[in-house]
């Protein structure tokens, strides 16, 4: 057995709202939305028309500046609606299933080589799945990664059990590594949780290097396995990938056929029925939790807490995310609510006294509230506590506000990206939006140095 | 508190853009969020948020100093009456007998008082008018800064000084420089630097108790003082130092609360413990080779006899920790520290015309703490290189 790996710093929120691992539901016949806005870096030029029917693998979008990364339909059916946003951006393609589904069927070539595949992939418009380091965009088909990072659990608040998400799927998993290690010249670095991947799913993989992390999150981030496998430096590349769209890409090799239907969880202490259920990325919201919800005002999170996008009641699941957490808006005034102490409040600090009281393994409702307002960074370590990186967190968000690119560079934006700062963000006296500042810094560095 | 509430929304339109009152939007911005934490959502990034804001972590300062003040306006009573009767210094239990307590508490709360009320009145003039002129909410920064301004003048300070003071420190110590988190310079300290260069009469440090009695004028002189004019025989007993009923600035002298409220402080997690060990550490390291040395009686006086002198501890405590103002990185927190300790034994030991070293070598430090910081964040960036260079060696 490899080292073991031991994230010190970090936090588990204990928020109340944990999905049990049980199946409630399987969705078939609900109409689902593209959504560009989930790719970064992506210009969709739309390839279909309001009304037109498609069939599973057509493609919908392709990306203006790289015309050979498109999104294809995960479902057969009718083009509803196209919404647009400001300057006509294209906010959302709706598409209303049909009775029957029908697919299109790609050519798996008998021999696989690097190229062959990246055609495959391309063209079934499962490319969007592979990620690369630094920044966390859409890979480009021409590098090749140094190593593939795969984080088989996750962390994150309420986060769902990765091997129940992928369980019966081992040949289809499998399937996908193989695939996937033709594209790298390193290793691919499977990188597993001792005590949270409790089945034998991840650790009977072949082909691949396993490692393992213990630890509170942000143990599961990717760019805490790079950190202390292979630390990221000025020109690497390595590219990732969730361990669902691995599956996804089994699955196409083995069948010939994009299957995109997941497991994803329902979470959050707003919702009276919590579980598991099956379903295509895009989904209407509204169909999987509008008979489950406990009040209206609510805060619905395509993703988790921490990193997830506000899609509304009547938006539509992101096309990465494996999770819906539902928690209480906080649109409230609370009287002298910066001096009350607060005990039945959870807080990981010691500044409000609730950890005079806390039971162990208590849970808290958690809601919106920004619990005071945004100021200057004045604490300075206050971060380091839940940032395991060899990084100064606030010297790099300074760089960013100030632009220096040579100083960003310097202090290490290309190892970390928008989720790694979720937890300062939380913590955060000064209410500062951590990953939003960020995710300017990438943008940033992508425009000056491409 | 819903009758509070519906009279803020209804005179809230007045302060709004367009309002008759917007002029004053801040204030009435300043005490609404007083009064309720604003119902203001997660738009970006994380949904959901700490409890902790900045105003709890400075109230978490402002409870610690709570039992500082209190203590501090009994004993400047106490030592007003001391030197009326004449007692001697370790005799503390006669004046409270002969005086009262509540006598005594109440001469020094009427001293006190004022002081307080002078520091906080100017502070916050200066931080409302700046934040209305910036168009910026009012920062809850003043709230520390005002009380340990307060605490850290002798009680004899003339208010009209301290008025002064307390207004060229805020505007020049930290409004120029863009308000709470932007100034190098620890605002409290800088008050009292203020005052010990233009006034230094008053703030000398080795007479800082007056008392007329009749027509004769009488002087208490610190342990400090004592110290340094080489007089340590008349210095008060240990006891009499660790409990605090001795001559100083209001806050600073009863170590034994101090060290309570740095226990509260570290607990809570508002101050680094790192500063402040490194701190000690860096006084003990020069007060033993002081001892060692030993060329004059004061280089004589055994070194933890510093923590007891002055404001050492509370400048440690409530000064060196100010998170805006000292070194940001976790090693160049330690290097800071020990360079205060050390900078104020030098200052207290070697040099005979400032009694008092604490302030003087924090403020220095301040100075030099984005150096430090460089220096720390300059490794980080080399080591990064580093290992990009070795990486791309290994490949080729």
């Amino acid at each position: 057995m490899n080292e073991i790996y031991k994230i010190k710093k970090g936090l588990d929120i204990p928020i109340d709202g944990e999905a049990p691992r049980m199946e409630i539901g399987f969705m078939l016949k609900e109409k689902i939305a593209i959504l560009p806005p989930d790719f970064r870096l992506f210009t969709p030029r739309l390839l279909v028309k309001e009304q037109e029917n498609v069939i599973v693998g057509q493609p919908i979008i392709q990306n203006k500046l790289d015309e050979n990364i498109i999104v294809t339909s995960p479902i057969s059916g009718t083009i509803k609606e196209i919404n647009r946003g400001e300057k006509r951006a294209i906010k959302q393609i709706v598409i209303e299933p049909d009775l029957n589904q029908k697919y299109k069927e790609f050519d798996i070539p008998n021999s696989l080589d690097r190229d062959n595949i990246i055609d495959v992939l391309l063209v079934s418009g499962l490319w969007v799945y592979i990620r690369q380091r630094p920044y966390g965009i859409i890979a480009n088909p021409i590098d090749i990664p140094k190593a593939i990072f795969i984080s088989a659990f996750d962390t994150s608040p309420l986060a769902p059990d990765v091997d129940f998400l992928l369980w019966g799927e081992d040949e289809n998993f499998q399937k996908g590594i193989d695939v996937l290690k033709k594209l790298t010249s390193g290793p691919i670095h499977l990188n597993i949780n001792p005590s949270k991947n409790r089945s034998d799913f991840f650790f009977k993989i072949k082909n691949v290097e396993h490692h393992f992390f213990e630890g509170p999150h942000p143990a599961g981030n990717v760019s805490v396995h790079i950190s202390r496998i292979s630390p990221l430096n000025k020109g690497d590349i390595y590219w990732y990938l969730y361990p669902q769209d691995v599956m996804f890409i089994g699955r196409l090799f083995n069948t010939g056929r994009l299957d995109l239907h997941r497991k994803i969880a329902l979470t959050g202490s707003e919702l009276t029925e919590r579980g598991y259920i099956t379903i295509l990325p895009g989904t209407a919201i509204n169909s999987l939790i509008a008979d489950r919800l406990k009040q209206d005002n609510v805060r619905v999170i395509s993703g988790n807490v921490l990193t997830g996008t506000n899609a509304g009641i009547d938006g539509y699941l992101s096309y990465y995310d494996n999770q819906i957490t539902v928690i209480p808006e906080g649109d409230y005034y609370d009287f002298f609510g910066w001096v009350a102490p607060k005990f039945n409040k959870y807080s990981p600090s010691r500044m409000i006294f609730n950890w005079l009281v806390r039971k162990k393994d208590q849970k808290y409702v958690l809601d919106t509230n920004m619990h005071g307002e945004e100021r200057p960074f004045v604490l300075s370590e206050q971060y380091d506590k839940y940032f395991p990186f060899d990084i100064y967190p606030v010297y790099l968000l300074k760089a960013i506000l100030s632009q220096n690119i040579e100083l960003m560079e310097d202090l290490g934006i290309y190892e970390v990206v928008e989720e790694d700062f979720a937890l300062p963000e939380y913590v955060c006296v000064s209410k500062i939006n951590l990953q939003e500042i960020m995710r300017k810094g990438i943008d940033l560095m992508i425009k000056e140095t491409t | 508190m819903n009758w509070l509430r519906s009279f803020l929304d209804k005179i809230k339109p007045n302060f709004e853009k367009g309002g008759k009152l917007y002029f004053l939007h801040s204030t009435f911005e300043a005490f609404e969020v007083f009064f309720f934490v604003p119902n203001k959502v997660t738009e970006k990034g994380s949904h959901i948020r700490d409890y902790v804001d900045l105003k709890r972590l400075m109230t978490h300062v402002l409870i610690a100093l709570v039992p500082i003040v209190l203590f501090g306006m009994f004993n400047v009573g106490l030592q007003h009456y001391r030197l009326q009767l004449g007692i001697e210094i370790d005799a503390w239990g006669q004046v409270v007998k002969e005086a009262g307590f509540w006598r005594i508490f109440w001469y020094g709360f009427l001293r006190v008082l004022p002081i307080i009320i002078v520091s906080y009145v100017c502070g916050l003039a200066v931080e409302f008018a700046s934040a209305q002129i910036r168009h910026h909410q009012v920062n809850e920064g003043f709230l520390v800064t005002g009380m340990l301004i307060a605490l850290i003048v002798p009680p004899t300070i003339p208010l009209w000084m301290l008025a002064v003071a307390t207004i060229f420190a805020v505007i020049f110590g930290k409004e120029v420089f863009g308000g709470t988190g932007m100034n190098f310079l620890n605002p409290a300290l800088l008050t009292r630097a203020f005052l010990f260069f233009a006034y230094p009469a008053s703030m000398t440090g080795d007479a800082v108790w007056i008392v007329n009695k009749g027509l004769d004028v009488i002087s208490g002189p610190t342990p400090l003082a004592l110290a340094a004019q080489n007089q340590f025989a008349q210095a008060p007993s240990l006891l009499t130092m660790t409990l605090g009923f001795i001559p100083g600035s209001i806050g600073e002298t009863s170590k034994i609360l101090i060290v309570l409220a740095a226990f509260y402080l570290i607990f809570t997690g508002v101050v680094n413990l790192r500063i402040i060990i490194s701190t000690l550490i860096g006084a003990t390291a020069m007060g033993l080779i002081f001892n060692l040395w030993g060329a004059n009686e004061y280089m004589q006086i055994p070194f933890y006899y510093h923590f007891f002198f002055g404001g050492f501890l509370f400048g440690t405590v409530f000064m060196a920790t100010d998170p805006v103002t000292s070194a940001q990185t976790p090693i160049g927190k330690i290097l800071y520290g020990l360079l205060i300790g050390i900078l104020c034994m030098l200052i207290r030991v070697v040099n005979p015309a400032y009694p008092e070293g604490a302030m003087l070598a924090i403020l220095l430090m301040n100075v030099f703490a984005p150096l430090i910081d460089h220096v720390v964040i300059q490794q980080n960036i080399n080591r990064r290189k580093k290992r990009a260079l070795l990486s791309q060696t290994i490949k080729s």
